[in-house]
């Protein structure tokens, strides 16, 4: 069976790439203190908004501190909104959606109105709006964009636990004498998480997206912190003097989504029993 | 021993079709309507009906997939739906079932031994080597080899996948096994084969048996007993013999006169 | 000088392989079938899973699935060279000079138009481009099929309408152009038996009035010996017996349909044991040589090893089986 493990290039190659790329990022955040040459909080006044170099190998900023170490540091903070937001997303999201398909009902109808309402909302909207209860900074921002993140997940879960309460198999379960927990877990579950998984990689980039957004905004990561979305508002200050300011995170913004997303269209095809040998 | 080994009583099945859900019920669809029925011990009933007749339905509500809506149903005469705990887990060891759709009977992410140690696994018989023995055994009966276990459902031919059914079904060594369609969808020599591995399945054990199809030729092949059922109602019941050499009611002649007919081999040519 | 007589076949297949292209090579998986369909004939197409009768089907269609394809031979309807057609041409032929009548109707109609409108279509898109008249035609082909309340039901979504219905609006849609040749796929293997018969009865009728020809494929023994005129019975992409239905259910020369016979369980008597084929059916990359049934015939000899040819053991009836060679069956 070892063609179940052999990686076939052709055909995952989505999830090589998409991989790769997440795994730069996930990395330099986990060793942003040994990768970054420099602290990102280092001020040196003297020399400020200097073009690429090789001391300085993405220039500096406004207060003399190295672009390349706050880019760096910056992901830290991006990885963590992420994973918080996507952790919170799915937990509830796929609770809401199992108990919703589950029990049916009036609990679901009353369930998935709620999730619509929350829906209708533009997700940066939403976030806002639980914002201004919760506060800003970062952890606010890790728990508003995982309940922004709530009804997507949970009409995903229960669209796929539906489908899989369907299916003959669960009646083999009951018939063999499986008590509903351990259906569940092994029945249940795994069927579902496939697709969970596909769109938890896909709103991991769009968490980093909404983070940057916040933090453009100002409500994210406070100043000092480095944050991709507040470099790049900073930046529009000084697109015309120091043009690297404002292009490197959003560059760098650019190629964190786009891993993200091609993992999530590889992991897609990836777990796709039927596509296994 | 007079007492049927399985027994329904005035058994009634409505589904309630609500367009809203706080709205008035808009209509009720009666899956079964009053059915009363026996199948005496070592014995195979056979139910034949056409679609919406309610005979899936039967087998649902005595595998406790479906509660029914009115009457009783009794498994040597316990009622099924009153038990509970250890009762209800025997009960569970003792009636299995074969089911209709090969695609959708197994769990797509699971393999083979898996699927097939589960059973023992919920009942906890066994150790885990015992455990691979009676799988492998199991795999034997039903006429396949052990590398069967290692693969996935969808790896599997159709006709592979009715005899895993059917081993997935013996292993707890059960008193009834239930069968919901299991060759509808198998091409004919494939039926051929899981029909026989069925008798014979049968005869080793000593096994009561419920039967559905639509199919009267497959019918008439397994069965001891025949149901006739339309629309949720019993039309017709007797010995298969008797039903199906004088069906007494309207709706059973029509069905027999509407199976095609296919002249009988009068002289296969000369050979060896 | 012989006069040029009209095409005297609603289907004629001549020599047709088709096979699936992959990265490293073709594999055949219809090999060398010849049949005939005459004009106002049911003709059975007799085959389990695997014998590559739906390709067969597809083929006359031009609706051949992706990376399949014809790689040799030749289908004429009514007299015109399919094959040579470009694609353009061959939408034309779909629905006026052959239409499917596939097997599940449900999943070939649009759920989210009306009946009416689906039936109407074939004649807006090749005749008329008048929906009025095409509607109204439509209703008429719906009463024609047997549909009661045609013009109701022309105005109804296919969900509303039962299994039996729906293979039905399927067979109107089908004559809507009055084809010469219908091909049908499995028609009726998801009906019940009652409605199955009004099915039947109705592509009856229709040859009966409009010498409509059919190619009826199907795995149904008993539909077939029920329906159709002649047979032929495909195993692991070759015919390997063909001939009147009377004759070749009563005295099956191959032992493949014999055995498929045996397997067949009867309504009328009950044996100890259905005689099941031993094995499966070779996947078409596995082909054995020689005769592709040898390793699941219960008569098999040295012979086998090579392919054998269609021999004749009856009037138009033939069997590719060495048994039936004539030089062996003497000896």
């Amino acid at each position: 069976m070892s063609s179940v493990h052999r990686v076939r290039w052709g055909r995952h190659r989505l999830l090589v790439v998409g991989g790769v790329l997440v795994a730069i990022f996930v990395l330099t955040a986990v060793f942003a203190p040994l990768v970054a040459p420099y602290s990102p909080y280092s001020l040196n006044v003297s020399v400020m908004l200097r073009p690429p170099s090789w001391s300085h190998i993405l220039g500096t900023d406004e207060l003399g501190r190295d672009e390349l170490s706050r880019v760096i540091f910056a992901a830290r903070i991006s990885m963590e909104v992420g994973l918080v937001a996507v952790a919170v997303g799915v937990t509830g999201g796929t609770t809401v959606g199992i108990v919703s398909a589950h029990f049916g009902g009036i609990a679901d109808l009353g369930m998935m109105r709620f999730m619509d309402l929350l829906f209708s909302f533009p997700a940066i909207l939403l976030a806002l709006i639980l914002m201004a209860s919760l506060g800003t900074g970062i952890l606010p921002a890790m728990i508003a964009i995982g309940i922004v993140f709530i009804p997507g997940f949970a009409r995903l879960t229960r669209v796929a636990t539906m489908q899989v309460l369907r299916q003959q198999y669960v009646d083999a379960a009951r018939t063999i004498g499986m008590s509903d927990g351990r259906i569940l877990l092994r029945e249940i579950l795994p069927n579902v998480i496939a697709p969970v998984l596909v769109e938890a990689a896909v709103a991991f980039s769009y968490a980093v997206i909404l983070e940057s957004a916040l933090s453009f905004l100002g409500l994210g990561a406070q100043p000092p912190v480095p944050s991709w979305g507040n470099m790049i508002n900073t930046g529009r200050s000084f697109l015309d003097r120091a043009p690297w300011l404002g292009i490197v995170p959003g560059v760098t913004l650019f190629f964190c989504v786009l891993g993200f997303n091609l993992l999530g269209d590889g992991l897609r095809d990836a777990l796709d029993p039927h596509l296994r040998e | 021993m007079d007492l049927p080994l399985i027994e329904f009583d005035s058994v009634s099945k409505s589904f309630e079709r609500r367009p809203v859900p706080f709205r008035r019920v808009e209509a009720q669809a009666l899956a079964l309507n009053c059915v009363s029925l026996r199948v005496p011990r070592g014995r195979t009933l056979g139910v034949i009906g056409e679609s919406g007749s309610g005979k899936s339905t039967l087998l649902r509500i005595l595998l406790r997939l479906t509660r029914p809506t009115a009457g009783r149903v009794l498994f040597d005469g316990q009622d099924v739906w009153g038990l509970r705990g250890r009762d209800l887990l025997a009960f569970r060891r003792r009636l299995q079932a074969i089911f209709q759709d090969p695609m959708s009977s197994f769990n797509p992410r699971q393999r083979i031994g898996a699927i097939l140690s589960a059973p023992l696994e919920v009942h906890r018989i066994g150790s885990r080597a015992q455990r691979t023995d009676m799988i492998v055994d199991g795999l034997q009966r039903v006429g396949l080899g052990p590398e069967i276990l290692a693969r996935h459902p969808h790896q599997l031919s159709g006709g592979q996948r009715q005899r895993v059914a059917i081993a997935r079904a013996i292993i707890l060594r059960p008193a009834v096994l239930l069968a919901d369609e299991p060759t509808s969808a198998l091409d004919v020599s494939v039926q051929a084969q899981v029909l026989n591995l069925f008798k014979k399945t049968r005869v080793g054990l000593g096994l009561t048996c419920i039967f559905v199809s639509h199919n009267l030729g497959v019918i008439r092949y397994v069965s001891d007993e025949i149901v006739v059922l339309r629309r949720g109602k019993v039309v017709e019941s007797g010995s298969a013999e008797a039903v199906f050499s004088s069906p007494q009611h309207d709706y059973t002649q029509a069905l027999l006169a509407a199976i095609p007919n296919l002249p009988s081999v009068q002289q296969c040519a000369p050979i060896g | 000088m012989p006069d040029h007589d009209p095409p005297s076949e609603a289907l004629a297949i001549d020599e047709l392989c088709v096979g699936f292209a992959s990265r490293r090579r073709m594999t055949t998986v219809v090999d060398h079938i010849s049949l005939t369909v005459g004009h106002g004939e049911i003709v059975g197409l007799i085959g389990e899973s695997g014998s590559g009768k739906t390709l067969t089907a597809l083929s006359v269609l031009g609706l051949l699935p992706r990376g399949a394809r014809i790689t040799s031979g030749k289908i004429q309807v009514d007299g015109v060279s399919l094959l040579d057609q470009s694609e353009r041409e061959r939408r034309a032929s779909r629905g006026s000079r052959v239409a499917l009548i596939p097997q599940d109707a449900l999943r070939a109609l649009n759920p989210g138009l009306r009946v009416g409108v689906q039936v109407g279509e074939p004649i807006v898109i090749h005749r008329v481009n008048n929906w009025r008249s095409a509607l109204a035609k439509a209703v008429e082909l719906l009463g024609a099929v047997h549909l009661s309340h045609p013009r109701q039901r022309a105005g109804e979504y296919p969900h509303q309408f039962s299994g039996g219905m729906q293979q039905r609006a399927m067979i109107a849609m089908g004559l809507a152009l009055n084809p010469p040749l219908l091909v049908a796929d499995e028609p009726t293997t998801a009906l019940d038996v009652t409605v199955q018969a009004q099915v039947l009865r109705l592509l009856r009728e229709i040859r009966d009035g409009h010498g409509t020809a059919v190619l009826f494929i199907s795995h149904d023994l008993g539909v077939v010996a029920e329906l159709c005129d002649r047979v032929y019975v495909m195993y692991a992409g070759t015919i390997v017996e063909q001939g009147p239905v009377h004759s070749l259910f009563t005295q099956p020369a191959h032992p493949y349909t014999q055995a498929l016979l045996r397997a067949t369980p009867s309504v009328q008597s009950v044996v100890g044991e259905l005689a099941a084929i031993p094995g499966q059916i070779p996947q078409p990359a596995e082909w054995p040589r020689g005769c592709r049934f040898a390793d699941r015939c219960p008569v098999a000899f040295g012979r086998c090893t090579s392919t054998p040819s269609l021999f004749e053991v009856g009037a138009e009836h033939s069997s590719r089986c060495w048994w039936s060679d004539p030089w062996i069956s003497r000896l």
